[in-house]
């Protein structure tokens, strides 16, 4: 149904992705978390209004799929101690809801995370509320909730080990990897 | 003055005459609980079990229930080995008891102690221990050592015990009294966290990272490593399991989309999970078993922060234990049960650091233990005077040891760091 629009919009979507992309400052995902570097996509090889080919097809259909990875990986913060989601990444979480219901077969699996300075067991139990507060705004969004799994890690996997309020900050995080259905994905209308 | 309320309290305690019964205990309180007059006690250096000595001579310090005396020269007038013992010569060191330790007949060793004041043997024990006192011959040392406070004062001895805790590498280790024998348990490339032991030191408990994001609770078999999930933890998210004074139960805390429950197992028949606390969006956790089996103390944010709560096994009659200032007291996390019931250990947070804290139960009255640096996640003794705890005032997470008697504290050196530590009850014979 949706798999035929032709690669003139599934074109323009990936560099309206990746440009909103880079334009909203993207969260940094750091080196450990998934290896996969984030730069935003190459372009797609021109394409031509009203001249698709089946080549381009294929290679718009990778680049798409990469460009809509990255944002539905795309990281979460929080404030200390709290797993309220925050206004400005409230857009982060809409387009991985737009990009979950474009793609009904696609899976996520959400883990929150808490910086070193709470008690370590707490941070567990903190971590599962940032995991739940992000799935749940998925879900209200209409995201069935039976395709979003959640863990927590608390304090164990920082992206950043030092102790001070940048790494913190860095740490107090949702990460979100796909765990099905991501292999071929199709940009939201 | 104290020196010699010390070697009449070391006389009274020796004296097994029915009429110095009574008496006994009350010196036995004077010693106890005030530092300054524990009796001083010297090892007699013992030919041939030079490793044992020095053993038992740290096991018997780490007590803290006597000022152990070091020999720190062969003075002239030092008796030769086997030969009279010179009490005049040990009394001007400031001792009130000595302690002879000499081959066993059987093949153990027999441990002689002798009031100096008296200038006789007052009580003796022979036990199998290991004479070379090296690798896993040292907890039968340990067991000699624990004996000899128990003779001594009649109280259990803490050293044959040891303590599991959650290295820098996820994986949970193991750690005698004494800061000897580290080493791994649980599997390599396997996260882990909460360790927790089996009251009889058979097994014991912990939470684990599976790969696909569920957090299983597992029991491992001292030993021979074998491994069991409980029931229906595998494919859930569950932390914090903690055994029951019987060894049959064990709760533990699981996670779902309606909040953080307390759950109890029969991990004797792996059978028989039940939810324990209701209330949707409330978190419990950490819970911890009074020793008569009947109780269990959890964190709750019931309130908003973290506070220590507690109630009956079946989730009955639930209560707040520690009072606490809504909006003023810093969140509490980690509570400990006492093992004589009296005591409840927790960690409380002071101006954005936690702190080491106890809480008497008769008196209501919460006690800060700690002020440097971050204190956490305490655990007690089988003497219910003892906790082990995390530190990082020398730097990196380490475990600490303070005496809640005399606030005497030593650090046990680990590699790595060190979290979550867990102290086990005494160690039966193998």
């Amino acid at each position: 149904m949706r798999r035929r629009h032709g690669v003139v919009p599934l074109a323009l979507l990936a560099l309206c992705a990746a440009a909103a992309c880079s334009h909203k400052k993207p969260e940094v995902v750091p080196p450990t978390d998934t290896g996969t570097p984030t730069p935003a996509p190459p372009p797609p090889p021109a394409a031509v209004p009203g001249n698709p080919g089946p080549t381009d097809m294929g290679g718009d259909a990778a680049a798409t799929t990469r460009a809509l990875a990255t944002e539905v990986g795309n990281v979460i913060h929080f404030d200390l101690d709290q797993d309220v989601i925050k206004p400005d990444d409230r857009p982060v979480l809409d387009r991985k809801a737009d990009i979950l219901r474009a793609n009904p077969a696609l899976r996520i699996r959400i883990s929150g995370h808490a910086d070193e300075r709470g008690s370590d067991e707490y941070n567990l139990v903190l971590g599962n509320k940032r995991s739940l507060a992000a799935k749940q705004y998925l879900v209200s969004k209409g995201v069935d909730a039976s395709r979003i799994d959640v863990t927590s890690f608390g304090e164990e996997r920082p992206v950043d080990p030092a102790s001070n309020e940048a790494a913190w900050a860095k740490n107090r995080r949702d990460e979100f990897e796909i765990i099905g259905g991501g292999d071929k994905l199709v940009a939201p209308r | 003055m104290g020196r010699m309320i010390a070697r009449a309290a070391g006389c009274l305690l020796l004296g097994f005459l029915p009429a110095m019964l009574s008496a006994q205990d009350t010196v036995r309180v004077g010693i106890t609980y005030r530092p300054g007059v524990r009796p001083g006690l010297v090892v007699l250096p013992a030919p041939g079990l030079d490793s044992v000595r020095a053993i038992v001579a740290r096991d018997l310090d780490y007590s803290d229930r006597f000022e152990v005396i070091a020999l720190t020269q062969t003075a002239p007038t030092e008796p030769s080995p086997r030969g009279p013992i010179n009490f005049a010569f040990y009394r001007t060191l400031g001792a009130a008891l000595a302690l002879e330790l000499v081959p066993a007949a059987n093949g153990g060793i027999t441990a002689r102690l002798y009031d100096l004041a008296a200038e006789r043997a007052q009580a003796e024990t022979t036990m199998p221990a290991d004479r070379s006192g090296a690798g896993e011959g040292r907890m039968t040392v340990h067991r000699l050592s624990d004996e000899i406070v128990r003779l001594l004062t009649g109280q259990p001895g803490i050293a044959a015990t040891r303590m599991l805790f959650l290295n820098d590498d996820r994986r949970i280790w193991r750690i005698d009294s004494d800061g000897a024998g580290a080493a791994p348990v649980s599997p390599s490339g396997v996260s882990t966290a909460s360790p927790a032991w089996s009251p009889d030191g058979t097994r014991f408990a912990y939470m684990q990272f599976a790969a696909d994001g569920t957090k299983p609770i597992v029991l491992q078999v001292v030993g021979t490593g074998t491994r069991t999930v409980v029931p229906t933890t595998a494919g859930s998210q569950n932390i914090t399991p903690a055994f029951s004074p019987d060894g049959a139960g064990l709760m533990f805390a699981r996670m779902s989309d309606q909040g953080v429950s307390l759950y109890g197992a029969n991990v004797r028949d792996l059978c028989c999970v039940e939810r324990l606390t209701g209330g949707r969006f409330a978190e419990n956790f950490s819970p911890a078993y009074s020793p008569d089996g009947r109780r269990v103390v959890f964190v709750s944010t019931r309130s908003g922060g973290q506070q220590i709560y507690a109630m009956a096994t079946d989730g009955t009659d639930q209560e707040l234990l520690v009072p606490f200032d809504f909006g003023e007291t810093g969140n509490s996390n980690a509570p400990d049960w006492s093992p004589d019931g009296a005591t409840i250990a927790f960690h409380r947070e002071v101006a954005g650091s936690p702190q080491i804290y106890t809480f008497d139960l008769a008196a209501r009255r919460p006690k800060q233990w700690t002020s440097s640096g971050r204190n956490e996640d305490p655990s007690w003794a089988p003497d219910g005077r003892h906790l082990v705890f995390v530190s990082n005032r020398t730097g990196r997470r380490q475990l600490f040891v303070v005496d809640t008697e005399t606030a005497r504290t030593r650090q046990i050196m680990t590699s790595g760091s060190a979290r979550l530590p867990a102290w086990s009850r005494s160690l039966g014979r193998p």
